[in-house]
């Protein structure tokens, strides 16, 4: 792989000012995308999201963002304003979320949000938009393209509601797409289809994917590389294939904590966390 | 919990039935109810109707002549019953002080307060909204504090203060406005009554001059009951918006790269009318309610001024009358506010409950 990474993140910092000094969210986080699949794994409030939406320019203020690099193919996002970041996100990067029933607006038809996203970044009108979300619709295997597009988002399925969001997202062919735990909150059935569309996408469209879960089965069947991040630092990198062989105390912590079918445990092995392993 | 059905499918249409019934039921009790606290009010309230009619000078006869005549000997129910009767007939008695029956009266004068609280309201919504809106989205900035005193100003100060001080400001000293009335004596009658509301029926009759006069005198009360509804309408949208915000799709949207305004303005607003229908609709009520003081500053001949003099001079029908229709006012609104819901949420479009 002699090309030029997609993303290119080095030393990323986000922190919050709180009563009690900072609080780093992030700390000296460094990546490179390339036309991959990179999945980030780590327990709730190990960082991995706000490290997606910093990518993107999403953090609520008062958070701040600092890196030494930060670089979406020639653009540096660092101090890139606000207009600058609204030309990228959804047309270079997008965001999948975690729970489509609270993702999408409720009082808006599916039809019309996937539509939006092209009006914004493609033009050509209304009619040329609606012609474009029906057809992304049936790229994330919807059947009826038609029917789903009229539809509000109350009324359709999970699995369906994840897909709209996912046609919403890819409608402008961005070159990355984060998912923040994007079929955590579906059944295990839609899980797979729904992971099957993305990466049915993404590969077609040579894309970069980061894939963000704690679902440590999830990352190493599904991606090519992962990052294991502990309080707001990446402690560990490795091939997915390879997760098993990781050295790092935590993520051995993380495998050995997952239940299996074959070794039937009465009591999983507890976390064990060093808050030395966020330090230096 | 499903209605009816046809071979495993559903009658077309039955959702929509089943919503104006059960609307229609529960309208039917709210004015039971309405009727039934009005007419405990009349029995309870320490003045004597009899009395009334007959003055104190009344021999012992006459007094429980009278009383037989209007009823009052019989039980309780019964009694209630032919009052519910005369009620759904129209009939509200007749006022001790205008000697016309209750409703004629009610009917003259509750345009002028219809007129009044319509552009009230229309003030506070039509401000109110985008204030509240700006103060969530410049939370903690001094946009947010600037508007949030205005609002606290609006709804902690009386009033009649208000109205008061507007009269001396914008009146006496600076004649920008017109003072007290619905319009100038010499206007009086110059417009024939179609509507009852002065303006529009001096439109309706293309007299500008007419309406220009009114307008004047509606311009100041109309504000400062607006400003009264506009602090309410202003912090709640606030409140609404901020827990909007919060939430995922906003996020989602900024994710796809619309710009803030479009976010807040369209996608996030969208979903806060969802929640000031109510608030809007109980504004309106309260705007009836303020109407008493108000219409009293301003000599304005509306509802709040005709309840107010008729309970001064303890004229007993007309008060219940008064409170009657309010409370029918009320019950039209949450009438208006259950219909209208559907247009702003599809979540209850053809929801069977």
């Amino acid at each position: 792989m002699t090309e030029a990474p997609l993303l290119r993140v080095r030393n990323l910092r986000v922190t919050y000012p709180g009563e009690q000094g900072d609080v780093h969210a992030v700390r000296d986080v460094s990546f490179s995308l390339g036309r991959e699949r990179l999945g980030i794994v780590g327990e709730s409030g190990s960082g991995k999201s706000t490290t997606g939406r910093a990518i993107m320019g999403l953090v609520p203020p008062p958070g701040r963002i600092s890196a030494d690099e930060l670089r979406l193919g020639e653009t540096d996002l660092r101090g890139l304003s606000e207009r600058g970041f609204r030309e990228i996100r959804g047309r270079r990067v997008a965001m999948v979320l975690q729970d489509p029933k609270y993702a999408l607006n409720p009082v808006m038809r599916v039809g019309r949000q996937i539509a939006e996203t092209h009006r914004m970044h493609v033009g050509g009108g209304t009619r040329a938009a609606r012609l474009a979300a029906l057809t992304m619709l049936e790229a994330v295997n919807i059947r009826d393209p038609e029917r789903v597009y009229r539809l509000y988002p109350h009324e359709v399925s999970g699995g369906m509601g994840q897909r709209v969001m996912i046609a919403m997202m890819l409608i402008a062919k961005p070159e990355v797409l984060i998912a923040d735990e994007p079929t955590s909150a579906l059944d295990a059935t839609v899980q797979t289809q729904v992971l099957a569309v993305l990466d049915d996408l993404v590969r077609g469209r040579g894309m970069g994917l980061i894939l963000i879960s704690h679902n440590l089965h999830l990352v190493s069947a599904f991606c090519d590389r992962v990052l294991v991040m502990y309080a707001g630092r990446v402690v560990e990198t490795c091939a997915a294939g390879r997760l098993h062989e990781a050295t790092h105390p935590y993520t051995r912590g993380l495998l050995a904590a997952l239940p299996t079918l074959e070794h039937r445990r009465a009591v999983l092995p507890q976390l064990r966390r060093d808050p030395a392993w966020a330090g230096e | 919990m499903a209605g009816p059905t046809i071979g495993g499918g559903r009658i077309p249409g039955w959702g929509i039935v089943r919503r104006v019934l059960r609307t229609l039921g529960s309208v039917t009790l709210t004015f039971l109810g309405l009727t039934v606290v009005t007419f405990f009010i009349g029995r309870v309230i320490p003045i004597d109707p009899v009395l009334a009619i007959v003055g104190p000078k009344a021999s012992n006869e006459t007094y429980d002549r009278v009383r037989a005549e209007i009823g009052l000997d019989l039980p309780l129910p019964v009694q209630y019953w032919r009052y519910l009767l005369k009620v759904l007939h129209g009939d509200f008695g007749t006022s001790v002080i205008t000697s016309q029956p209750v409703l004629r009266d009610m009917l003259d004068v509750f345009p002028a307060t219809l007129e009044l609280a319509v552009l009230a309201l229309l003030i506070g919504v039509v401000l109110g909204v985008p204030l509240g809106v700006v103060a969530a989205t410049h939370r903690g900035r001094w946009q947010d504090h600037l508007i949030r005193l205005l609002s606290l100003f609006g709804y902690s100060t009386p009033v009649f203060w208000l109205g008061l001080i507007g009269l001396l400001l914008f009146y006496a000293k600076l004649g920008w406005v017109a003072g007290p009335g619905r319009i100038d004596v010499g206007y009086d009658d110059m417009v024939p009554t179609v509507t009852g509301l002065l303006t529009v029926d001096a439109l309706l009759d293309g007299n500008s001059e007419v309406f220009v006069n009114a307008l004047r005198h509606l311009v100041l009360p109309a504000s400062i009951l607006g400003y009264l509804s506009l602090a309410y309408v202003a912090r709640m949208t606030r409140s609404f918006m901020l827990g909007q915000l919060r939430q995922e799709y906003v996020l989602a949207a900024l994710a796809k790269g619309l710009s803030h305004g479009r976010v807040v303005w369209v996608h996030a607003l969208g979903n806060v009318w969802v929640q000031l229908i109510t608030v809007i609709a109980l504004t309106f009520g309260s705007l009836l309610e303020g109407a008493v003081l108000t219409e009293t500053v301003f000599s304005w001949p509306g509802l709040g001024l005709y309840m107010k003099n008729s309970l001064f001079n303890a004229d007993l029908n007309a008060v219940l009358g008064g409170t009657m229709l309010v409370g029918v006012v009320y019950i039209g609104l949450n009438l208006i506010s259950d219909l209208i819901y559907p247009l702003v949420d599809p979540r209850v479009r053809g929801q069977r409950r």
